[in-house]
C-alpha cells in the first residue's frame, strides 16, 4: 500500500530500535506518555513494545475523545434522543460508550430512539435537509482535529438557512489535558506521576501547530515530540525523546514535519475561534473536571447549540469507585493493577474510560498485549 | 378445462400479499419462478417435502439465514450467497453437500425481476456446487415488516466414514492453512453501503468450497483436523473459537497472511483489521504438520485455493491466545472483534 508501507518498513524499524537501545542509558529508566489513542493503537497493533529496551516504557495517555467522554454527557444525549422530534446523528464508535446504569446510545436506539450512525459531518447535514419536519442534532466529539469540520458544518447550515439543525458540542483540547495529567489536585491521592516526556499527536498539530506546547515544555520541564501515527513515526519520536532526556533538554520537537508547522492551519484556527469559545471546565472520564479543556458554541451561534436550543441540563455521574483509570491514564498504575481489568471490565462491557474504545489504554492492552502479562508472570 | 391465468409479469410486476396467501397466485410464483430457476425432479413432484436416498457415511446438517444488505453486491447477490454459505458449512465437516432447502420471506412490493435474478443465481450456484434445492417455502409480509427479502437455507450432506473434523481436534504443532486472500467479501459489501460508498475493484469472494475441500480431503485425509469458513468476525474469530475448543494457542506470521492491496487500503481508511472482516469463499484448515505440505499443494492446485498459504501453527498455551508476529517486527494478540463491525454482512 503506497504512502503507508514506507512508514512500516521492518528494516528501518530494526535500525531505529537498535539506535534506541544504544542511546538509552542503561542506568536510568525512561517513561514517555503517548497522549493520543491513535498512538496507543499503533504501539499495540504493531507490537512496538517488543522492540523497545526494558528501561524505555510507554504510558498510554487519555487522548481518545470517545473514551474520555463522561457518562453524564452520554446520558444527556440519550435523554435528548428519546424525544420523538429528534434525530441524533453520531459516529459509530460512540454507540457503545456506557452512560449511567448500563445505558448506551445503542440500547436507546433499540428501544426506539431515532439515532443514526454517520461517517462525516456532511452526512448529518444531509439528514437535516431530508427531514425538514424533524430536529437533527449532531453529537460532535473530538480533539482539535475534528473541531474545524464541525465549524464548517455550522457555517454551511447557516448558509443554507437550515433551521432544524444543531450541534451537541463535546469538543475538547489537548494541551490543557496534558497539563492536568501532571498537576491535577487528584495526584495527591494517586501517587507520584513520573513521566519523562510526551509524544504529541500530529493530526492535532496540523491544526494548532507545535507552538501551544512550548509553554508546557518550558513550565513543566518535559520534552514534547509531535509525531505521526505510523509505527516508524513512533519509533523515531521515541528516539528523539531519549536524546532530549539524555541531553537534559525539554523542547518541542516536530517529528511530523511532512505536515506540521509551528503555527498550524491559520484558516482552520480562525474558523474555530469565530464559532467556539472555551468552557470554564469540562469533565473527562477518568480525569474528572479539567479547567479550560472543552469548547462550546458562542452565544451568537446559540441557534445551532443543542444545549441551548433544547434546554439540556448538565448531568453528572460518578465513575465506578474501583476504577483505576485516573491512575492508569497518568502512568502510576498499569491496566493489570486494576481489579476490574479483564474481570467485569472488558471491551464488551467497559466500565472505565480506558476500556471504552479500542484506542483506550486498557482496551489496547486487552486486545493486543495481554499475553505479555502471562509471559512476565511466568518469567518471574 | 384449465382455468385461464395471466402470466407473471416478471419484467414490471412485483410481489403482493396474494403471493404468500396459499392460493393460486402463490402456486404460480412457485412454479413460474422458483421451479424454473431450481428445476429438478424433487421439486417437480410438488410435495411439501422431498424424500431422498442417502449413501454410506454419516449425515451432516446445517442451517443459515441471509439478511445481507445490499441484496446485490459486486461478485454476487443474496441468492448465490444463500447457497454458498450453506454448502460451505456442510463442506467444512469434510462432507459432500447433497440437498438444500430454501425459505423466502419477501416484503410486499419486491420486484419480480429482482426475485427472478436472485432465484436464477441460486439455481446456478446450486448446479455449480452439484447440490439440489429440493424443498422450500415462501412467505410475504406487509411493507415495512421486512427489508425487501430474507432467505433461509438448510442443507444436508454426507461425510465419508472415518473422517471426523471438529473444532476440538487441533493439536500442538499443527499447521494453519488458509485458502486465499482475506476480507474480500466484507470490503465489497461495505463499498456499496449507502452511507459508506467508496470506489474499489474488490468483488466478494462468495463461492462454494466443496470441490476444493474434496481435493484437500483426498490429499490430507485424517491429517486434516478441522476446517472453518471465516465468515462474520473473520479469521480472528474462527481461530479464537478453535483455540478455545481445542485448548491450544496459535502463533501466526502477519507477512504470510494474504490480503489484497485494495482490501488493505479500504481497511486502513475505515480503521478495520482485515483479520476481522468477513469472507464467504475462504476456509482455514488446521492440518497435522506431516501432511500440511500435501494439503497446501492440493489447495493451490484448485482455482479457489490459488493464493493458499501456511500462516502459522498451533502452540501450547493455557490462555488459548491467538498471537501474531507483526510484519513490523513486534508481537500482538489477534483478538475477537468486539462490538459490531457492520451489521447485515451476510
Amino acid at each position: 500500500m503506497k504512502y503507508a508501507d514506507e512508514f512500516r518498513d521492518r528494516e528501518i524499524a530494526l535500525g531505529l530500535a537498535k539506535a534506541i537501545r544504544a542511546e538509552a542509558d542503561a542506568g536510568r529508566s525512561y517513561r514517555f506518555m503517548e497522549f493520543c489513542g491513535g498512538h496507543t493503537h499503533a504501539i499495540s497493533r504493531y507490537g512496538l513494545e517488543d522492540m523497545l529496551p526494558k528501561n524505555v516504557r510507554m504510558i498510554h495517555g487519555p487522548g481518545c475523545p470517545v473514551c474520555v467522554l463522561p457518562a453524564g454527557r452520554i446520558d444527556m444525549a440519550i435523554r435528548l434522543a428519546e424525544r420523538p422530534d429528534i434525530i441524533l446523528c453520531v459516529y459509530g464508535d460512540l454507540m457503545r460508550v456506557p452512560g449511567s446504569h448500563g445505558a448506551s446510545l445503542l440500547k436507546a436506539k433499540a428501544r426506539g430512539a431515532d439515532i443514526r450512525m454517520v461517517y462525516s459531518t456532511i452526512d448529518a447535514l444531509g439528514i437535516a435537509q431530508e427531514n425538514p419536519g424533524r430536529e437533527v442534532v449532531f453529537f460532535a466529539i473530538g480533539f482539535e482535529t475534528t473541531t474545524p469540520p464541525t465549524a464548517v458544518m455550522i457555517r454551511l447550515a447557516q448558509k443554507k438557512q437550515l433551521s432544524n439543525f444543531s450541534v451537541f458540542c463535546n469538543h475538547v483540547l489537548t494541551p490543557p489535558a496534558m497539563q492536568n495529567i501532571l498537576e491535577s489536585p487528584d495526584i495527591r491521592n494517586i501517587g507520584r506521576v513520573e513521566i519523562d516526556g510526551f509524544v504529541g499527536p500530529a493530526h492535532v498539530s496540523t491544526i494548532i501547530g507545535t507552538a501551544p506546547y512550548e509553554f508546557f515544555a518550558e513550565e513543566f520541564g518535559k520534552p514534547v515530540v509531535i509525531a505521526g501515527f505510523e509505527p516508524l513515526d513512533m519509533m523515531q519520536a521515541i528516539l528523539m525523546l531519549v536524546r532530549q532526556v539524555n541531553e537534559n533538554r525539554h523542547e518541542v520537537e516536530n517529528q511530523y514535519s511532512r505536515a506540521v508547522t509551528r503555527d498550524g492551519n491559520l484558516r482552520a484556527k480562525e474558523e474555530v475561534s469565530d464559532i467556539f469559545e472555551l468552557r470554564d471546565q469540562f469533565e473527562w472520564r477518568g480525569l474528572g473536571q479539567v479547567p479550560y479543556s472543552g469548547l462550546k458554541l458562542k452565544r451568537a451561534y446559540a441557534a445551532y447549540d443543542a444545549e441551548a436550543r433544547f434546554d439540556m441540563h448538565e448531568l453528572r455521574v460518578d465513575d465506578n469507585p474501583a476504577c483505576e483509570c485516573g491512575a492508569i491514564l497518568r502512568g502510576v498504575k498499569k491496566p493489570v493493577d486494576c481489579k476490574l481489568f479483564g474481570t467485569v471490565c472488558t471491551p464488551e462491557t467497559p466500565m472505565g474510560s480506558c476500556m471504552v474504545s479500542s484506542e483506550g489504554a486498557c482496551a489496547a492492552h486487552w486486545t493486543y498485549g495481554r499475553f505479555r502479562d502471562h509471559q512476565q508472570r511466568r518469567a518471574s | 378445462m384449465k382455468a385461464y391465468q395471466r402470466k407473471l409479469d416478471i419484467r414490471n410486476g412485483c410481489v403482493d400479499l396474494t403471493h404468500g396467501s396459499g392460493g393460486r397466485a402463490m402456486a404460480q410464483l412457485i412454479s413460474g419462478l422458483f421451479h424454473e430457476a431450481f428445476g429438478n425432479e424433487w421439486l417437480a413432484r410438488g410435495n411439501d417435502q422431498s424424500a431422498f436416498d442417502v449413501g454410506a457415511g454419516r449425515m451432516v446438517m446445517t442451517t443459515d439465514g441471509y439478511v445481507v444488505s445490499p441484496l446485490f453486491f459486486p461478485g454476487g447477490n443474496i441468492g448465490s450467497l444463500a447457497v454458498h454459505g450453506t454448502v460451505n458449512d456442510i463442506a467444512m465437516a469434510g462432507a459432500k453437500p447433497l440437498y438444500l432447502s430454501a425459505s423466502f420471506i419477501i416484503e410486499e412490493g419486491f420486484r419480480f425481476a429482482d426475485l427472478k435474478a436472485i432465484a436464477d443465481s441460486m439455481g446456478q450456484a446450486a448446479r455449480d456446487a452439484g447440490v439440489y434445492i429440493i424443498t422450500g417455502d415462501t412467505k410475504v409480509v406487509e411493507r415495512g415488516k421486512a427489508d425487501r427479502l430474507f432467505i433461509s437455507t438448510a442443507g444436508v450432506g454426507v461425510v465419508p466414514d472415518g473422517l471426523q473434523l471438529s473444532a476440538e481436534n487441533a493439536r500442538v504443532g499443527d499447521r494453519v492453512l488458509i485458502s486465499g486472500t482475506l476480507g474480500d467479501h466484507g470490503v465489497a459489501i461495505m463499498s456499496k453501503r449507502q452511507n459508506l460508498a467508496f470506489e474499489t475493484e474488490i468483488v466478494s469472494d462468495s463461492a462454494s468450497l466443496n470441490d476444493l475441500v474434496a481435493g484437500m480431503v483426498e490429499a490430507g485425509g485424517r491429517g486434516i483436523r478441522l476446517m472453518r469458513d471465516p465468515t462474520r468476525g473473520g479469521l480472528a474469530a474462527a481461530l479464537n473459537e478453535i483455540a478455545q475448543q481445542s485448548r491450544v494457542g496459535f502463533h501466526l506470521l502477519e507477512e504470510a497472511i494474504p490480503v489484497k492491496p485494495g482490501v488493505a487500503a479500504a481497511c486502513e481508511l475505515l480503521g478495520l483489521d482485515p483479520l476481522h472482516v468477513a469472507n464467504e469463499g475462504k476456509l482455514v484448515a488446521v492440518v497435522a504438520p506431516e501432511l500440511a505440505g500435501a494439503v497446501l499443494a492440493a489447495m493451490r492446485a484448485h482455482p479457489l485455493g490459488r493464493d493458499a498459504a501456511d500462516i502459522g501453527k498451533a502452540v501450547a498455551d493455557d490462555h488459548h491466545f491467538v498471537q501474531m508476529a507483526t510484519s513490523f517486527g513486534g508481537g500482538r494478540i489477534v483478538d475477537w472483534l468486539s462490538g459490531e463491525q457492520l451489521p447485515r454482512i451476510c
